[in-house]
């Protein structure tokens, strides 16, 4: 069986800053930031008060009353954010038939707002260590289990094949991709509507993050609160979102003319076996990675025409991040443009990497290299071209997506222009 | 790339035993491991029997740093991890950093752990939150621990699909060793038996509410009315089978021989459930006839109208009577993410000592048409290939194949 070629298709984003891929893509084409201060309930009790909040009216994106009612917003964001790509993708689900369809969702802390939520009035703010089942809302189940975004996602789109999601905490955006990619390569599947979606602003992600002072402290300027690779930085700003893709066979997509955004063309991971939250400052896992991502997908270093960095913005990421493409790419490391969306988005943690991977696909699309924001004081330690504050126009065709994240995952992913319209 | 994929070591984690060997004998000798709660006063919910797992000491056996930072289905994944390289007669240490890596099932995470923070952050404040909450109860901690203990470096993943993804899971292990990783580990360990966890599961609709714990888990039968659920699960050492005979593996317990997944219809459309379908996609991947089958593990609902569903998708598959049927997990509850590892363990072990171990407690309904292995454990007769099922709710089938090893 030769070895089948995977093509993003459609797109879908929910970003904080506005909703929908176009308006994801003006924030980022601009620099602009949706970091502000905590506005889901009163955060002056936690020492990080900021973090990049989605408006979204799930009405007005299609859901029903009842859609709405038994869905996290995490679940919700992915259901809405899949109909975008589906419906961007011009792709008739119902003549590929639902059951070589199937469904990826990446989620870090799946339905943890609805859990935090639901948790204090079951337990009566934490009064009852016996929680009292007659409060609870019916539908807490799809809360406990994370597959119910996924199911979620299937029963909306109408998809009968392999489902699940993928849950290794802040890479699951680049990994559930990377397993949806794997699904189409081996035959399991012609489409997948994949992606990752994460709603994590709640008082106990919040708190969780404050304990480890892993999130920004700079609740007095939250607009440029999220600072990768800058000599300031002093934590990562907490986002939410969801980003989701039509997946296709390239020969399924080539036939029916499909426009293809961009192709996987190689995708690893690897862990570091090091640390639940710490990272080593060599950067070697990650590297590793990115070197076997780079062999599938037969391109060597100096093809690379952007990276997207992981850059949370915490003082030992983006040290550990920079060493990783020196240690990968060697010299063309100083020479390719690298960039962090987390400035603008900031970090929605599993989700994170999908709308990564939008941003790249959109990178390509349209020639545009998005800037780190906020980047005004270099750093020794970190001596790459950020591409500070300002969007660059060049070319790009072939563009690398890393990701990090707590449990010592590693993961990055090789996306090439597809060359848009086969027709 | 369809190099096959060979299981050489089982750690097992189960209410009715720790470690394979208790709990063999115990699935044998139809031992059930469910009583009434003991973990927390169960008395005001409906439903209060369990599989608990009693006598685990994890301070005997998880290094007492990790014991405040872990969740109790940590401490067991990482002893479970420990004990499947031990029967696969593996040291960690010893092997290529990249060339090994992990891949669980998860369901709800370390929610118990999730719990005691959800209480401090509520009743006392978030200064008092854990500095360990962020990366103890998230869906990717056991992956996580067991790959930092054991210095795997390798592919690694986390997969949740209720609980079929433990069938999954050990799929996404089979990939990455037909890709060229030497070994893996794989399979679940799910625990979240406390209060807030509890509550959660009533809402599901599917917990048994019988106060009788030889009554309370009744697949296939006329009185089936939900199930119990249990703590437990287990990982599985998964390698390329010319890797593992080279080496002189201890055993080889079989072969991941084919994985199947499918998704159902949403419940108003009135469209067949997917799991004959996951079914036969296993069995082609297997490039198995379905005469060659020797046991089918079965998801073992409880409920009526899916174990309908079950009993048909195998009789359609089968044919009448025509393939023995068992459901050991009666005698555990179900383990949620770890349920179908456990089978697959279970399977493995049966194939071994070609024995089908016994559906505890069920008297077969007669709305179903198939051989429910019931009472005691049927012997004389070749155990070498077995069908696991798996269903999660919302809508997920999988479906697994593994046979004997012939070299």
């Amino acid at each position: 069986m030769s070895e089948r070629s995977v093509a993003i298709t459609g797109i879908g984003v929910t970003a904080p800053g506005g909703i929908g891929t176009k308006q994801f893509w003006s924030l980022l084409s601009e620099g602009r930031t949706a970091t502000r201060r905590i506005t889901f309930f009163d955060p002056s009790p936690f020492r990080s008060q900021v973090a990049a909040e989605v408006d979204f009216e799930p009405m007005l994106r299609g859901l029903s009353p009842q859609q709405e009612r038994r869905m996290d917003r995490a679940a919700q964001f992915a259901v809405v954010t899949a109909a975008e790509a589906v419906e961007d993708s011009g792709l008739e689900f119902e003549l590929v038939g639902p059951h070589r369809i199937g469904v990826t969702v990446g989620t870090a802390v799946g339905a943890t707002t609805g859990l935090d939520t639901e948790y204090r009035t079951v337990s009566d703010a934490g009064r009852l260590e016996l929680v009292d089942h007659d409060y609870a809302v019916p539908h807490l189940y799809n809360y406990l289990a994370p597959s119910s975004f996924s199911a979620e996602v299937a029963w909306s789109v109408g998809a009968q094949g392999p489902n699940t999601v993928v849950s290794t905490g802040c890479t699951s955006g680049l990994d559930a991709v990377g397993y949806a990619a794997e699904l189409i390569r081996e035959g399991s599947a012609d489409i997948m509507v994949a992606g990752a979606s994460d709603a994590p602003i709640s008082p106990i992600t919040v708190a969780c993050f404050d304990a480890i002072k892993a999130t920004t402290p700079r609740n007095d300027d939250p607009e440029h609160a999220s600072r990768p690779f800058d000599r300031s930085r002093n934590g990562f700003v907490l986002g939410e979102g969801a980003a989701m893709f039509v997946l296709e066979d390239t020969g399924h997509a080539k036939r029916r003319g499909a426009h293809i955004y961009a192709t996987i063309a190689g995708f690893a991971s690897r862990c570091n076996a090091f640390h639940m939250t710490g990272l080593r400052p060599d950067g070697r896992e990650m590297a590793e990675a990115i070197t076997v991502a780079l062999d599938e997908a037969k391109v060597d270093a100096g093809g690379i025409d952007y990276i997207n960095a992981h850059g949370s913005g915490t003082k030992q990421n983006d040290r550990h991040e920079t060493a990783a493409f020196k240690r990968s790419l060697g010299t063309r490391a100083y020479e390719v443009p690298v960039s962090s969306i987390k400035s603008m988005v900031g970090h929605s943690l599993g989700a994170i990497g999908s709308i990564e991977i939008a941003a790249c696909a959109l990178a390509m699309e349209f020639d545009v290299v998005p800037p780190t924001a906020n980047l005004r004081t270099p750093d020794p330690e970190c001596d790459l071209d950020y591409v500070p504050l300002i969007a660059r126009e060049q070319k790009v065709d072939t563009v690398l997506s890393v990701g990090s994240g707590f449990g010592g995952f590693q993961s990055a992913m090789v996306l090439t222009h597809g060359g848009g319209s086969a027709a | 790339m369809t190099g096959r994929v060979v299981v050489t070591g089982l750690g097992v984690a189960a209410p009715n035993g720790l470690g394979s060997d208790d709990y063999w004998a115990a699935v044998l000798g139809g031992v059930s491991g469910i009583g009434r709660i003991t973990r927390f006063d169960p008395t005001p919910y409906p439903a209060r029997l369990a599989g608990e797992i009693r006598g685990f000491d994890a301070a005997e056996s998880v290094p007492g740093r990790l014991l405040p930072q872990t969740d109790r289905m940590t401490q067991l994944a990482l002893v479970s991890a420990e004990c499947a390289f031990a029967d696969a007669g593996v040291r960690p240490e010893e092997l290529p950093e990249y060339d090994m890596g992990v891949v669980t099932a998860s369901f709800s995470g370390g929610f118990e752990f999730g719990q005691n923070e959800l209480r401090n952050l509520w009743s006392r404040g978030g200064q008092y939150v854990s500095a360990y909450q962020s990366f103890a109860w998230f869906y990717a901690v056991n992956s996580g621990q067991i790959s930092i203990r054991n210095g795997m470096r390798g592919p690694s993943g986390v997969l949740v699909s209720d609980q079929a993804g433990g069938l999954d899971a050990v799929a996404q292990a089979r990939r990455q060793v037909r890709k060229g990783t030497r070994l893996m580990v794989s399979g679940g360990i799910d625990a979240m038996l406390c209060p807030w966890g509890w509550v959660a599961l009533l809402t599901s609709g599917r917990l048994s509410t019988s106060q009788d714990p030889a009554r309370a888990y009744l697949p296939f039968d006329a009185e089936a009315a939900g199930h119990i659920p249990g703590e437990g699960g287990a990982l599985l050492v998964l390698e390329d089978a010319n890797t593992a005979e080279s080496r002189g593996a201890p055993r080889i317990y079989g072969e991941i021989a084919g994985h199947g997944s499918t998704f159902d219809p949403k419940p108003e459309a009135g469209h067949a459930p997917g799991l004959q379908r996951a079914i036969d996609i296993a069995l082609s991947d297997a490039g198995t006839r379905p005469d060659q089958v020797d046991v089918v593990f079965s998801d073992a609902a409880a409920v009526p109208e899916l174990d309908r569903i079950e009993a048909e998708a195998i009789t359609k598959t089968f044919g009448v009577g025509a393939v023995p049927v068992t459901a050991p997990k009666t005698t555990t509850g179900r383990l949620y993410s770890g349920a179908a590892p456990l089978d697959l363990a279970t399977a493995f072990l049966a194939i071994r000592d070609d024995v089908i171990p016994p559906t505890t407690a069920v008297s077969l309904s007669g709305e179903y048409d198939i051989d429910l292995v019931t009472g005691s454990p049927r012997t004389g007769k070749p155990v070498d290939v077995a069908l696991v099922l798996a269903r999660g709710q919302g809508g997920f089938n999988s479906a697994v194949v593994v046979r004997k090893y012939e070299s």
